[in-house]
């Protein structure tokens, strides 16, 4: 079957599309956007979380066909207009956060999703909107960290504008 | 395989007649994770996404209708001072990503044992109803009717789950859940509680600990029996432990369990006494002061 949506504010088109194919599937394989990791492909690790409709969901338990007409937002999408990191990407590197970095497409949009949401989360906050985000590098203490730089910088940004 | 987008209801039900063997799906948490691992291959896919009355709900009186697909995060914004218990289980699903898509209709029609609604609906009383619709009209199914066996439920083939009816909490409700860490876990067992004190009942729910959800009914008439006889609704007085040590007994006595992967029949029964007992403190203590405060 043909899907149609649009992905990071772009239509897009999949061709020849499976029934019971998921959404990252078809963003990884079929539309060139590769950002999203495919690692668990049953909603445990999130490295596959992209925006559907304003929402983060796991797009490997969403099947292609339900994104039909839907905006999909990936982390391709999160870089600023010029093609630059975006606050929450620039806080990841800055932070150290990133090691082998399979699991930071999905934090990264979870992380967006949070500030996006509460600007200012406490440490507790932070551990609850990332407890479906698997990192088996880090500890999880410098995504602690790149959150916080994150939110700090999204503070400092909407104080200077 | 097909995939069908029905936009309406109307086309929703007429395309599960037609496919009877269609699955639906909606959030998908628990559908595609068969897909992805060749569980099952049915021989369609129906898609509920684009039925925007599904994700709504609405308070009538006394009962919230819950759409089938209202997702869990949905619930513990908006729903958690008329079904606390049932907010409490929801917080328990997975992760953030997973709330924001998975929903009650999808725990009933999957009727996994370990399904985190199940004991929150359980112990919601009575008049807790599961609307099934198809082309031959809509049925309120009885929540204690809607389980028959492991995963298997009591629609037929050509029924949708729309709605879920649910009384509003005219007391404490409370829900409690074992798991290896606190997020992202299937339950290796569960139970929700909750107080109805308008009706002088009480009400259980088991989770993960038997072949399909039930309820603790000997706990629950041993509970009523003593409140009633001491007055315990009026007073608000403690419950004292040995009624609320026989309580935990009697759940876990309810229970059948097996040994598998996630924990031993042992470990569960024992820990829903624990579960139990906990529960039934936590909501009595909120009771009594509410006694003590309208006194």
């Amino acid at each position: 079957m043909r899907v149609t949506f649009t992905a990071n504010g772009k239509p897009v088109e999949a061709d020849d599309v499976w029934e019971g194919e998921s959404l990252l599937y078809v963003l990884r394989e079929r539309v060139g956007l590769p950002g999203s990791k495919n690692a668990c492909e049953q909603g445990e690790c999130g490295s596959c979380t992209v925006y559907l409709d304003g929402v983060p969901v796991c797009s490997c338990l969403v099947a292609a066909g339900q994104v039909q007409d839907r905006e999909v937002r990936t982390v391709e999408g999160l870089t600023e207009e010029d093609g630059e990191l975006g606050l929450v990407q620039q806080a990841f590197v800055d932070a150290g956060a990133v090691q082998c970095g399979f699991c930071t497409p999905g934090l990264l949009v979870q992380t967006d999703a949070l500030l996006a949401q509460d600007p200012q989360p406490s440490d507790t906050d932070i551990r609850e909107a990332l407890s479906g985000n698997l990192c088996r590098c880090t500890g999880y203490e410098k995504i602690m960290d790149a959150v916080r730089l994150a939110s700090a910088r999204t503070c400092a940004k909407a104080v200077s504008e | 395989m097909e995939f069908l987008r029905p936009a309406t209801w109307d086309e929703a039900l007429a395309a599960k007649a037609e496919y009877p063997t269609a699955l639906p799906i909606s959030g998908g948490t628990d559908v595609m994770v068969e897909m992805n691992f060749d569980v099952h291959r049915p021989s369609a896919i129906l898609d509920l996404n684009r039925i925007g009355d599904l994700a709504t709900w609405s308070i009538d009186g006394d009962v919230v209708r819950l759409g089938a697909a209202v997702p869990y995060s949905r619930i513990i914004d908006e729903l958690s001072e008329p079904l606390p218990g049932l907010a409490l289980a929801a917080h328990t699903v997975g992760s953030p990503q997973i709330r924001n898509r998975g929903s009650v209709g999808g725990n009933l029609g999957a009727a996994s044992p370990a399904g985190d609604s199940h004991p929150a609906l359980l112990a919601a009383g009575r008049d807790v109803f599961v609307e099934a619709a198809s082309v031959r009209g809509t049925r309120l199914i009885p929540i204690d009717d809607f389980y028959t066996g492991v995963k298997r439920n009591s629609l037929e083939a050509d029924e949708l789950i729309r709605a879920v009816h649910i009384p509003v909490a005219d007391g404490p409700q409370q829900f409690s859940k074992i798991g290896t860490r606190n997020a992202m876990v299937i339950a290796v067992c569960a139970f929700g509680f909750a107080l109805h004190p308008k009706s002088r009942t009480v009400g259980t729910g088991i989770g993960s600990a038997a072949p399909t959800p039930r309820r603790a009914v000997e706990a629950e008439e041993y509970l009523q029996g003593v409140l009633a006889e001491r007055g315990l609704w009026e007073s608000g007085d403690l419950l004292g432990s040995e009624v609320v040590q026989r309580f935990g007994e009697l759940v876990r006595a309810a229970a059948s369990p097996i040994d598998d992967v996630r924990g031993t029949a042992d470990y569960r029964k024992h820990a829903l006494a624990v579960m139990a007992r906990r529960t039934l403190t936590w909501t009595w203590n909120d009771y009594s002061k509410q006694i003590r405060s309208a006194a």
